[in-house]
């Protein structure tokens, strides 16, 4: 479990990461680094597009499953690794 | 209708003779002479005038239609009626009189009792009934009295009954007044549900009921032990309890520290893949260093790396050995995996006690990695386990050497599938260890002497050498060369333990590196702290070739993709990349890859199959860079290297002096032929033959 917050630690240390979300499966988040407001908005907008990527993955194959999400826009880059349970979202902006 | 056809004016006349009215003059004035014509009467002539018309009254309705049709199902078609209904009702009244001798009448009279009589009126009959109570005054009633019969009738009047003998009761009941009672309960719980269907929904819930199954196949096998499933039961929810959220996530943040490194070093990612030096092309032969990531951690920089080994299951994973070289500075050390896909922190961190001095990694099982320590230990870890502690290690009562490991090396797997290595140490020894089951079980193979090899008698004072490297042949698999630390190399068998089967005098100082070329096998490196770098041929005693870098070379490797081409690192900072193809004399790269001067290369070793390069060096850094396309030129066959070697054996043998036969050049001379024949013949199994064919001719020709 250390390890884990350890890595977390790092991902948020390393430079041009906005902020860090971790989600559960309903949609609520558990854990962030940024502010309240943003977090839920975050949350509730990507918890849909998940589930929607998921399915469309997971209709064509249903063996396959999503393992990552990349979207990239002109000012940031929003990743998410959904997991069994949970979600983490990172936001970076990979030009720094 | 009959018209009368007389004129009006005749009737006039009449009247007015009858009532004498002197209004006559007036009349005939008027009327005698002139007809008055409506403007649109029809003109007709005198004739026509006088013409009788009759006209017939008949019984039939005008309006009823003459011409209807009905549908006849017996001739299945229109027929027109013939009778028509004539009959034209003009006037309808609904009566409510009674004949008297009807039924009704008469029930009704009887019900009314004697005093009820009905009258009907005839012009002169008249007919009445008397009533008893009225007895006295009528008697004569023959005569037309309306009078009396009015009064009578209105003594009692009969009640009109209908024909249905319907009589209405009606009676009203006092109405209850209307109250309200309710009461509310309270709702009973409700939730939405809904859900989808999907492809990936239905496959969930088959492999969850499979597993569901299965579970249950095996609950009925363990019935016994009951007991036992309940305990583990208790571990498991109380592990449940125990993880906490995060470590859930912890696969998804290990991806993502790589995805967001990747993001990072963006730039290096894509230069790894794509980037090729274009200026290549005009720099002559000379290739260039480009360089990539850098690794480090921060628990391990104040010791240098002292082993690199490329994973070659996984070939973006590398591990690497941190110790020190320095005498005095003995600490602990680490063995830390790093993957090329996340340069900011290592995969696999093992602190130890010791500093690691070599390391490799099992071809086979990539899991299992052997460290061979400063302090004489050998250790096998196992990755795929948790903890941090070896799977073996290696302890004085079981053999550990007494002077530290120089290298280590797994070897294939002996007959009874147990996996095994050998180490060589400063105390002289190269020894094998199997695994077997639980512990390391270790052989003494050969023991290095200064002498010559070690023989069992008790003869003379043997000072052990110091090993200080070892390699393996790639194809012979008993063969293998040591370096001492007197400079000297010697080729020894697994299976001779008592004698060298050839010693090469090397180098002035210790020989740091000893490296079979990968491609031909024959050929071999060797690097020493005496600033230079030899290739051999293992039949002959002399180098072939032999490179002076201007400072101590810590390390040597092949290139996996050419014969041709090897790498060597110095303690002054420079990778230096030869190709014998190109140029024999000099290197075709040197490149300072450190920016402090002060820091020592250690290590060196080429990627399996990328065009990378990882230098390791003694502040703790892993340096990787990309070879330029003019580094890696693959040649298309050995024969580069064969007509090489024919070359410089030609022009060698003129020059030097084999210390051991100094009067038999001649035998010198057949032994260059027949080298020369065999560097012909094209690389099969029969030249494997034919090599070892030449080395026993080369071992006759040595003893006698």
């Amino acid at each position: 479990m250390a390890e884990v917050e350890e890595t977390l630690k790092r991902i948020q240390s390393q430079n041009g990461v906005q902020g860090i979300i971790i989600v559960n499966t309903e949609g609520i988040p558990i854990k962030t680094t940024l502010d309240n407001a943003s977090t839920v908005q975050y949350a509730g907008l990507i918890h849909q597009l998940v589930m929607k990527a998921r399915s469309t993955v997971r209709d064509i194959d249903p063996q396959n499953d999503l393992t990552f999400l990349r979207v990239r826009s002109k000012k940031n880059e929003i990743m998410i690794a959904p997991d069994k349970d949970y979600f983490l979202i990172v936001i970076q902006n990979p030009s720094d | 209708y009959l018209v009368r056809s007389q004129p009006k004016l005749q009737v006039r006349k009449r009247w007015d003779e009858e009532e004498g009215v002197d209004t006559g003059d007036g009349w005939d004035e008027w009327s005698g002479k002139a007809l008055i014509k409506p403007p649109d009467q029809l003109e007709l002539t005198e004739a026509e005038l006088k013409e009788e018309t009759t006209r017939i009254l008949t019984a039939n309705n005008p309006h009823a239609p003459q011409n209807i049709v009905r549908y006849s199902f017996k001739e299945r078609s229109y027929k027109p009626t013939s009778v028509v209904d004539q009959m034209a009702v003009h006037f309808v009244l609904e009566g409510s009189l009674l004949h008297q001798d009807s039924d009704e009448a008469r029930r009704l009279r009887a019900k009314e009792g004697p005093c009820s009589f009905f009258s009907t009126q005839s012009d002169y009959d008249l007919i009445f009934l008397m009533c008893p109570e009225t007895d006295g005054g009528e008697e004569a009633g023959e005569e037309d009295r309306p009078d009396s019969v009015a009064s009578k009738t209105d003594r009692k009047e009969p009640k009109v009954s209908n024909q249905f003998n319907f009589s209405e009761r009606a009676s009203q009941t006092l109405n209850n007044p209307l109250r309200e009672r309710s009461c509310q309960t309270e709702p009973p719980p409700r939730s939405n549900f809904s859900d989808t269907a999907n492809q990936w929904e239905i496959y969930d819930a088959y492999v969850e009921e499979l597993q569901q199954q299965e579970k249950n196949k095996e609950k009925q096998k363990a019935a016994a032990s009951k007991n036992d499933n309940d305990k583990s039961k208790k571990k498991t929810v109380l592990m449940e309890t125990q993880n906490d959220d995060i470590s859930k996530v912890g696969k998804a943040s290990k991806i993502f520290e790589r995805m967001v490194n990747q993001n990072t070093f963006d730039d290096i990612a894509q230069d790894f893949k794509y980037f090729e030096d274009a200026s290549d092309e005009f720099r002559d032969q000379e290739g260039t260093l480009l360089p990539l990531w850098k690794f480090q951690y921060d628990k391990a920089k104040r010791l240098s790396v002292t082993a690199l080994c490329w994973n070659k299951k996984y070939q973006d994973l590398f591990a690497v050995g941190m110790g020190s070289y320095d005498f005095s500075k003995q600490g602990r050390g680490m063995l830390v995996y790093y993957s090329l896909k996340n340069s900011a922190f290592p995969e696999f961190i093992y602190p130890t006690d010791s500093g690691v001095l070599c390391l490799d990694i099992h071809e086979q099982h990539s899991y299992l990695v052997v460290v061979g320590f400063y302090d004489g230990c050998v250790a096998v870890y196992n990755l795929k386990e948790e903890g941090l502690e070896p799977l073996y290690k290696s302890t004085a009562k079981t053999g550990k050497h007494t002077d530290p490991v120089w290298q280590v090396r797994w070897q294939n797997d002996d007959m009874d599938n147990n996996h095994n290595f050998y180490s060589v140490s400063s105390d002289g020894r190269v020894v094998s260890w199997t695994l077997v089951k639980n512990e390391l079980v270790f052989t003494d193979i050969i023991r290095l002497s200064l002498d010559g090899a070690v023989s069992d008698g008790p003869e003379g004072a043997e000072q052990p050498a110091c090993g200080t490297s070892f390699d393996f042949h790639k194809q012979i698999d008993y063969l293998f060369l040591v370096g001492t630390e007197e400079g000297k190399i010697h080729k020894c068998s697994k299976t001779y333990s008592s004698q060298f089967l050839e010693t090469y005098d090397a180098h002035s100082m210790a020989v740091d590196a000893v490296k079979w070329n990968h491609f031909h096998p024959k050929v071999f490196i060797s690097c020493s702290s005496d600033w230079t770098v030899k290739i051999w041929d293992h039949a002959i005693n002399t180098p072939m070739f032999t490179f002076d870098l201007n400072a101590a070379v810590g390390d040597v490797a092949w290139s996996p993709y050419s014969s041709t081409v090897f790498a060597a690192v110095t303690t002054d900072g420079t990778v230096h990349v030869f190709d014998l193809n190109i140029n024999k004399y000099e290197a075709i790269c040197q490149q300072p890859v450190v920016a402090k001067k002060k820091t020592k290369l250690t290590h060196i070793e080429f990627n399996p199959i990328y065009p990378i390069l990882i230098v390791g060096d003694d502040r703790g850094y892993v340096s990787s860079f990309k070879l330029s396309p003019n580094l890696r030129k693959k040649p298309k066959a050995l024969l580069p290297l064969m007509t090489m070697v024919n070359e410089l054996w030609s022009n060698q043998s003129c020059r030097t002096k084999h210390r051991r036969k100094p009067n038999s050049t001649l035998s010198h001379n057949t032994l260059i032929r027949a080298h020369l024949q065999l560097a012909l013949q094209p690389l099969q199994f029969p030249f494997v033959l034919i090599m070892h064919n030449t080395w026993h001719c080369g071992a006759w020709v040595q003893h006698t």
